[in-house]
């Protein structure tokens, strides 16, 4: 086996030295009682080549492969993802260390952190970032439960409607056993969050609102900080789609004190959800709350500068049960391709990036509006909107699928009001032709 | 780390097991760590202090102490309300290392002096840690 | 030093700024495609101020990440011993399996059967994971080994609340990793620590003393972080069990003990594997890795939900039931390492784990065993995957278990783990896993053994190390206490 290198001949030797007769001599703490019983029902072993074989026949088995035109988004993006990523990312000096506990060697891993947390603080409009949390859904569990750390005395938390279903039961998840509540804010008819209900809230620690959020809307997130604040609460802007804050007011911009999501649009594929990553973000008067990695700048015995781990007190190896988070392992390798992309794009490209997935989604939106498809909200969107269409939309789907185009998500399974909706996400991978195609099946 | 010899001690404070000391007399206490505390302890990097009017019970925590790769908690000696953190500390913790009797992190307004007596006198608490 | 060959040596270290120190406006990295629909506007009262980031060129964005990487060590570098960690080598195939096209650009909320060979994929992982630990339920969703955990704990809090039971209380060894005590208190539980007993494992009496009607069950790492097997552990299930609670298996150590222990034989009820160790994944910096639970029968229904099931020929998610304690994940867990460690089970084979175990044990012994004669041990017991030793000796010259592990930089090595677990005093807990040949076992021996005489001889070298790294010691205590977390 190519892996492990021992020979017949080393294996005796050390073997000899340690006074063992056999390998399964090794295990002789191990009680009978606790042992295997024969060999594990596993398929025999592939060599390299029957490997490559395999996987191409699952490949085969995707209906829907990497040729289609996906029109979902929903949490999970397609973009162009440059070659520069793969190739660098590949780099066993990045990819095959662990976290950098031994600063001295691991400086690119470091440094790399630290300007993810740079570039994130600023696409964000925060202060600091941390080195990542496991996914958006997480890193908005994290923020909850930070908010009330912050506020001490509160057990309650208000999350909108609008904020991605799976993100909404993972924090559900997170809390049941604590005896925190979750309560929901309804969706006015404009598919933004209703802040109707936010002054008579009572005491809530936090509040976390999606912007752009699961219906692609845009929040008035600035409107709703001022109510957070006033009814005493943090505001916890959570996002799917960070690609919008090329062109969006930053969340810190707006009043939020966490900002928190999904990070997999920066150079990730879409892999069935992961792995990507959680962005977590927050101002600086809350660091010691924060969960998570955090870098920091300083010297060497010489003076000069280097990145170490820092503020590890909050952290579970130091704190234990009083940490302010369990995470250890986190998404490392992911935050130094956000960065890369972050990078690669600069503040023009990502803007330009951002303006071109609007305009893909607003070509397609004004293209199903005239084939008489009705647009369900009226506030502003990014690169995702819900339409709904006069008849029956299945039969254009089916045809559509045939071509391998996926025609967005039904919303039914999401929001039982919404069910024969379609949520659309266009971004800058799907060509004019296939959002006119789009248009001239639900025309036909 | 220190070697027993090199600790200091402040004669005329009192000391908890835990290795505060609060000093005596008056109608306001000063609270700190010994210098064997703040010897184990390392760098402090940060120091985490209650508010102003807060009221704690002798024995209950107010506050902790960290370090890069520590924390620890401190015990108030004696019951009492908090009149005063040692605002000093927030931007050089280092004060406590450099000058661990100097550097008081709270003065309270002990409830019940007659606490005081339980506590160990330098010479006590010199015993103890010699052990 | 003429004896030994050390692989440590300085090759060229090139400076390179952050992001932002370099660039210049009007550079691009990175293709945006032409536009080919008109342009739309937002509301100007939506809209942000200019980014301040970098603008950079393709080249720029290269040299700066390869620079970076030149600074960095990895086990495609070198022997990295770092304990708990199982810092194997990470097959190049199972890069190639993970970006395999259709699969990489599967989207998490297509129908199932637009996405068989990702379903495939989930389900055939999910038995096989279940065949390796003896317990039969599985889900993929937990992002890492903590949050497996939590996912465990939400089970134990779950299983309880379905019997009406309220339990406050979990018990853990005091050599248990820190994840263990911070994913219990996250869902209410307060930790009791158990202390291991002179041999360095868990006595069947200080278990039972602890074990009450308030204790939702215990939390045991076995092989536990000081590489002992916890041979208590059957003892161990029945008396928790009898008192109404469930065991929690960390299985992070699983490297030492593939098709050896059955899980489920142990008396262990939920269990997490740590892919990113025992599945050969890399370890990317700091993640991301997958933490996979295994539960028994009876605790199926708690699982989170959906999991990849098997209906005729058709793979499809389940959804779950009332008792399912929820989603943990916004998807299906890191799916791309779960493609990564599929790979490596379907490349191994089941005698190739068992085998892979064997070896990562033997490896282990055999550094204990020349070793000891150099460092004290921590506990002289037969011993599985790693083994730990204490600063006992290092002391006496006045040398830190830190300067140690800075020394063995200079010599080409990544540390072992250090000052952990915390009941060993200043630990050096060493994992070579089986990966790594008896000649380079042998020249980490003698590179050892070359230290401990410096640390008597010249202990100065050891101090002042690394000499050959890019920077120096780094002063944490400024990092800590002036907190710089973000460039300007
Ligand atoms: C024994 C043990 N348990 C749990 C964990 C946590 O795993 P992860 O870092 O994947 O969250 C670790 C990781 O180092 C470990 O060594």
């Amino acid at each position: 086996m190519r892996y492990l290198p021992h020979t017949d001949e080393e294996i005796r030797d050390m073997l000899a030295v340690i006074r063992r007769g056999s390998l399964d001599e090794l295990f002789c703490s191990v009680p009978d009682s606790c042992r295997y019983e024969g060999e594990m029902p596993l398929p025999p072993a592939m060599d390299e080549w029957q490997l490559t074989e395999h996987m191409e026949i699952l490949a085969a088995a995707m209906a829907v492969d990497d040729k289609a035109r996906v029109l979902i988004g929903a949490g999970s993006y397609h973009h162009h993802i440059p070659e520069t990523i793969r190739a660098i990312i590949s780099r066993g000096e990045l990819l095959t260390a662990y976290t950098p506990y031994q600063p001295e060697m691991a400086q690119g891993t470091l440094q790399g952190i630290y300007e993810y947390q740079t570039l994130t603080s600023r696409l964000l409009g925060m202060d600091v970032a941390n080195a990542s949390i496991y996914d958006g859904a997480s890193a908005m569990a994290e923020a909850l439960l930070m908010g009330l750390r912050v506020a001490k005395k509160k057990t309650r938390v208000a999350v909108s409607a609008a904020v991605h279903p799976h993100y909404r039961q993972v924090a559900r998840s997170y809390l049941a056993p604590t005896g925190y509540e979750l309560v929901e804010l309804p969706v006015g008819p404009d598919g933004r969050t209703d802040p109707a209900l936010l002054s008579s809230l009572g005491d809530v620690a936090a509040v976390a609102i999606q912007s752009p959020n699961f219906f692609g809307v845009i929040e008035d997130l600035e409107g709703l900080a001022s109510l957070v604040h006033d009814a005493g609460a943090l505001l916890i802007a959570v996002f799917s789609e960070p690609l919008a804050y090329g062109l969006l007011k930053s969340p810190g911009a707006c009043g939020a004190d966490i900002a928190c999501g999904e990070g997999q649009s920066f150079g990730m594929p879409r892999s069935l959800g992961g792995a990507a990553l959680g962005m977590f973000a927050c101002r600086n008067e809350f660091v010691r709350n924060m969960p998570g990695r955090l870098v920091g700048q300083t010297k060497d015995l010489e003076g000069k500068r280097g990145f170490v781990l820092t503020l590890s007190t909050r952290e579970q190896h130091i704190r234990r049960e009083k940490a302010t988070s369990n995470i250890c392992s986190n998404q490392g390798i992911c935050t130094l391709i956000a960065s890369m992309y972050m990078a690669s794009l600069g503040a023009s490209g990502l803007a330009e990036l951002a303006r071109l997935n609007h305009s893909k989604a607003e070509y397609l939106k004004s293209g199903l509006r005239v084939a008489g498809a009705k647009v369900v909200f009226s506030a502003p969107t990014f690169n995702e909107f819900v339409v709904e269409f006069p008849g029956d939309f299945r039969p254009a789907y089916q045809r559509l699928l045939e071509r391998k185009i996926v025609a967005g998500l039904e919303l039914g399974r999401f929001y039982a009001e919404h069910a024969g909706r379609y949520l659309f996400c266009v971004t800058e991978t799907t060509d004019r032709k296939t959002l006119d195609a789009i248009v001239a099946e639900v025309n036909s | 780390m220190k070697e027993f010899d090199e600790l200091l001690f402040n004669e005329e404070f009192r000391y908890t097991e835990e290795h505060e000391w609060v000093s005596v007399g008056g109608a306001e206490l000063m609270v700190g760590i010994s210098d064997y505390a703040q010897d184990q302890l390392g760098d402090i990097v940060f120091v985490e202090m209650p508010e102003v009017g807060a009221t704690f019970a002798r024995g209950e925590q107010f506050g902790t102490l960290e370090s890069v790769k520590a924390v620890s908690e401190l015990y108030l000696p004696v019951g009492g309300e908090v009149v005063a953190v040692n605002e000093a500390l927030g931007d050089s913790p280092e004060l406590i290392n450099q000058d661990p009797y100097g550097a008081w992190i709270v003065k309270i307004k002990p409830s019940d002096t007659a606490e005081l007596e339980q506590l160990l006198n330098a010479e006590s608490y010199r015993n103890m840690l010699r052990g | 030093m003429s004896a030994v060959t050390i692989p440590g040596a300085s090759g060229i270290i090139q400076n390179e700024p952050l992001l932002w120190e370099k660039g210049g406006k009007g550079r691009r990295g990175m293709c945006v495609p032409a536009s080919d629909v008109p342009v739309a506007e937002l509301p100007a009262a939506l809209c942000r101020d200019e980014l301040d980031f970098p603008e950079l060129s393709e080249v720029d964005v290269v040299r700066h990440y390869t620079r970076l990487s030149q600074w960095n060590f990895g086990v495609d570098s070198g022997m990295y011993p770092l304990g708990s960690c199982t810092m194997k080598y990470n097959p190049k195939i199972n890069e190639k399996v993970a970006a395999t096209p259709a699969l990489a650009a599967a989207h998490p909320m297509l129908p199932d059967e637009l996405v068989q060979g990702s379903l495939q994929v989930m389900y055939e992982l999910q038995s096989y994971l279940a065949a390796i630990t003896g317990l039969p339920a599985v889900t993929l969703q937990p992002a890492a080994g903590a949050h497996g955990e939590l996912t465990g704990m939400l089970i134990f809090a779950a299983w309880h609340k379905s019997r009406d039971s309220r339990r406050t209380k979990i018990l853990i060894p005091d050599t248990a990793h820190g994840t263990n005590p911070a994913s219990a208190a996250l869902c209410g539980f307060k930790p009791v620590p158990i202390r291991s007993g002179p041999e360095g494992i868990l006595e069947v009496a200080a278990v039972e003393a602890a074990m009450d009607e308030e204790t939702a069950g215990i939390m045991i790492t076995n092989p536990n972080t000081l590489g002992l097997f916890e041979t208590r552990i059957r003892e161990i299930a029945e008396i928790v069990h009898a008192k109404g609670g469930l065991v929690y298996g960390d299985g992070a150590n699983m490297n030492a003990v593939m098709g050896i222990i059955d899980a489920r034989r142990c008396g262990v009820d939920v269990l997490h594997l740590n892919l990113h160790k025992t599945f050969s994944t890399p370890h990317g910096g700091g993640g991301p890795g997958a933490g996979p639970l295994c539960v028994s029968e009876e605790l199926a229904r708690f699982l989170p939900a959906p999991r990849a099931v098997r209906d005729g020929e058709l793979y499809r998610l389940d959804w779950g039931g009332p008792d399912s304690v929820g989603r943990v994940h916004a998807f299906h867990g890191n799916v791309s390492v779960l493609l990564r460690a599929y790979a490596y089970i379907r490349t191994m084979g089941p005698a190739n784990l068992k085998k892979a175990s064997q070896l990562a044990v033997l490896n282990a012994a055999y550094i204990k065993e020349r070793l000891k004669g150099t460092l004290p041990l921590a506990y002289d017991r037969p011993c599985m995957h790693e083994c730990v030793f204490s600063d006992a000796l290092l002391q006496e010259h006045k040398v830190t278990t830190l300067d140690v592990a800075k020394r063995l930089i200079d010599c080409g090595y990544h540390p072992p783990t250090i000052y952990f677990p915390l009941v060993v005093h200043g630990a050096i807990m060493i994992e070579p896993t089986e990966t790594e040949c008896k000649a380079d076992i042998d020249q980490f021996i003698a590179v050892l053994e070359q230290i401990v005489g410096e640390a008597a001889e010249n202990p100065e070298l050891l101090r002042q190390a690394p000499l050959r790294t890019k920077v120096r010691r780094l002063d944490e205590t400024l990092a800590a206490r002036q907190p710089c977390l973000c460039g300007s």
